[in-house]
């Protein structure tokens, strides 16, 4: 069985060491254990650190930062949603936004994902799988199974002998003028 | 005898106290008098019988192939099961009879389960309720009980009863409404952000989410590839144990399975915690918690302390970000396992016939519902070159400082972590669709969803009923891979809360050996 080492391309700087512990002492038993208020609120927006500046004291005080502060992020938005982007949208996903309603639950879920940049990931690697440090397995590259086409054509609607059949291929959806699309309208 | 563990039953079946034929029977005709909760798509009444009688014929030779031989269990409708049909609750696979079985459903069929049926959820397991599914939305049976029947502010017409009832929770809504109702002794689950822990919270059962790479994905229709792990919904921890022996270990068929071995184990039984440190992690009194759940949660963290463990304070800063960061991960990586979606190979496929992409594009708006194109849109945007690093490259080294906050605190000396698992408890579903979905997901997935970014265990277990005589269950988080201490510690909890039985009238006849399909007396 050969094996193949997950992470070897995929981690290039190691992630800085972690900032030293604090381990509360244990504490004497008490009557509530539990924080009696929310450690945070919900919606409560911080823009994110600029340079120089000291950090704003809250739930956050020390995790995640790489030894030297952090720095401001760029570009913080992404793509302003004009009716090119969206036709692009359309066209990669090929589903439809259908109405102004799936236009503006995008513009929420960008909005929603823009707290993402309040975050200060300066010299973390980004993590693709919680499995990073195993070996992925790779098997023998044999023969073992197949010879079922008949069950997988089972479920195809449209067929001819051992064929799955498509309508004609190269031909890109029409153009947004002549597509029944809601973003004709915007 | 329907409301005994699946391990009491094993061993009624082992002495020969009931047949399996006679126990597949009676869940067949519970499930039909509990129709309306609307827990199943699917039921496999023929080959359950078949499977039963096979089963039984075990019995009689003297050689049951295990503890779980002979006994009724539920797959949540996202699991491919050979021959009978599996939707995922979508127009999309209305109709798609799969030609394999998923792994954990080939192995709990290789120990001898008898497979009731495919249960409801939310279309392709998106969503925290069970509501959005094209079968419609999932009941949960607490509303039916006594306990909240009793409760609940009665309501001046009997017609208005029909609007009281609560939702599951999701997006394993069916087989948790499942198990709790008595139709099946185990189900499966699926969990991405909370989606076996949420409806087990909420419809008073246990939900046990194993580590990422314990349980095989293989047959799993994927959301995400990343965070996904078939869930194990179980009436008490003990079972949970035993369908986690069965269903653990190395596929070939999925690469990320890990290839140690696992062995199955039995739960000790715990009397003394004092070697234990417990964490409660400060984040998680999150916004909108509500009074009751607060007072529960510390009165388990002053059982724990009282029996001598090691209560303490943690902090995962990064909590509150957990949800955003699914968010973008999600949808992205919905864009991308929604793609194979197109009516060429299996599924819907539209009549549009004037190009290959008109085609796809016409089967794909027809096939998906709002939530899931939503997300495909969404995560599509994300992907774009121009936003690739700013989200989703973003969002994964997000993922590494909530997987390293737990790190951290696991080495510090924790054993388990403890937690709410929900909110709230069920709200009723006029009020649940006053929301849209994604607005629900983020606000009910946030105790659960740092889990599945970090891949750990954690296990809801059912604790007290509300004031309005609803299920609450707190969760526990452990350690990767150390499932046995997690289920050690939730099973003494379990004992010490001692939570009490759902009284359903329909179950009760059936106990009594009334096999009428008399018409349900709720809504008289």
């Amino acid at each position: 069985m050969r094996t193949l080492y997950f992470g070897r391309w995929l981690r290039a700087a190691p992630v800085p060491p972690p900032p030293p512990l604090r381990v509360p002492a244990a504490r004497a038993v008490s009557a509530a254990q539990v924080p009696p208020r929310p450690a945070w609120q919900q919606g409560e927006r911080r823009s994110p650190p600029q340079v120089g500046q000291p950090r704003r004291s809250g739930a956050r005080e020390e995790d995640g930062r790489a030894p030297g502060g952090g720095t401001a992020t760029s570009a913080r938005s992404g793509l302003p949603l004009t009716v090119e982007v969206l036709d692009h949208l359309e066209r990669l996903a090929l589903v439809d936004f259908r109405d102004s309603e799936g236009v503006e639950r995008l513009q929420k879920a960008i909005q929603f994902a823009d707290q993402l940049h309040e975050v200060n990931t300066d010299g973390v690697e980004p993590m693709d799988s919680v499995l990073e440090d195993r070996c992925l397995y790779l098997r023998e590259d044999d023969v073992t199974e197949g010879n079922c086409t008949k069950e997988l054509l089972k479920n195809a609607r449209e067929k001819v002998e051992e064929y799955f059949v498509a309508p004609p291929g190269n031909i890109s959806l029409p153009k947004l003028e002549e597509r029944e699309t809601f973003l004709q309208g915007s | 005898m329907l409301r005994a563990s699946l391990r009491e039953v094993s061993a009624a079946l082992k002495e020969g106290r009931v047949t399996p034929t006679e126990l597949c029977q009676r869940c067949l005709s519970l499930i039909k008098s509990t129709k309306f909760l609307n827990a199943y798509i699917t039921v496999a009444e023929e080959t359950a019988l078949k499977q039963a009688e096979e089963s039984e014929k075990r019995y009689r030779r003297g050689q049951p192939l295990g503890v779980l031989d002979g006994i009724p269990i539920a797959v949540k409708d996202n699991f491919n099961t050979a021959g009978i049909e599996t939707t995922c609750a979508s127009n999309m696979l209305k109709g798609y009879v799969s030609p394999y079985n998923a792994t954990v459903v080939q192995k709990l069929l290789d120990q001898g389960a008898v497979l009731l049926g495919k249960t409801n959820l939310d279309e392709f397991a998106m969503g925290s309720g069970s509501t959005d599914g094209i079968f419609g939305p999932v009941r949960n049976p607490w509303s039916y009980s006594r306990q909240y029947k009793e409760k609940s502010v009665p309501k001046s017409h009997s017609e208005d009863k029909d609007a009281t009832w609560v939702i599951t929770g999701g997006s394993s809504g069916g087989s948790a409404a499942a198990v709790s109702s008595f139709t099946c002794f185990a189900a499966l689950g699926s969990d991405t952000g909370g989606s076996t822990r949420n409806p087990a919270a909420h419809c008073g059962v246990v939900g046990l989410k194993p580590t990422y790479g314990l349980i095989s994905r293989h047959g799993l229709i994927p959301l995400v590839n990343s965070m996904d792990v078939p869930g194990i919904l179980t009436r008490c921890v003990d079972d949970a144990a035993v369908v986690l022996g069965s269903l653990a270990g190395h596929d070939p068929k999925d690469s990320t399975t890990i290839q140690d071995n696992f062995k199955p184990f039995e739960l000790p039984n715990l009397t003394d915690v004092s070697k234990f440190l417990i964490g409660i992690p400060k984040e998680y009194h999150a916004p909108g918690l509500s009074s009751e759940i607060l007072a529960l949660w510390s009165k388990a963290a002053d059982l724990f302390k009282n029996a001598g463990a090691k209560v303490i304070e943690v902090s995962l800063p990064h909590t509150r970000y957990s949800i955003v960061c699914y968010h973008v991960l999600c949808t992205a990586e919905v864009a991308s396992n929604m793609a194979r979606f197109d009516g060429l190979e299996y599924g819907h496929r539209s009549d549009m016939n004037k190009s290959t992409e008109s085609m796809y594009a016409a089967t794909r708006r027809e096939g998906f519902n709002d939530v899931v194109r939503g997300r495909i849109l969404s995560g599509n945007y994300f992907l774009l070159k121009q936003n690739y690093e700013n989200y989703f490259i973003k969002a994964q080294k997000v993922r590494r400082l909530i997987a390293n906050d737990f790190v951290k605190v696991f080495r510090s000396g924790v054993d388990v972590l403890l937690t709410p698992t929900t909110l709230s408890d069920a709200v009723p579903y006029m009020e649940f669709i006053k929301e849209d979905n994604r607005t629900r997901s983020t606000q009910d997935d946030i105790l659960t969803q740092a889990a599945n970014m970090a891949g750990l265990p954690a296990i809801n277990v059912p604790t007290a009923l509300s004031e309005r005589g609803l299920p609450v269950g707190l969760q526990f988080i452990g350690r990767s891979f150390q499932e046995k201490q997690l289920l050690t510690v939730a099973k003494w909890f379990e004992k010490q809360v001692k939570f009490p039985m759902i009284q359903l009238e329909e179950v009760k006849r059936h106990n009594h050996g009334v096999f009428q399909h008399q018409k349900s007396a709720f809504f008289s």
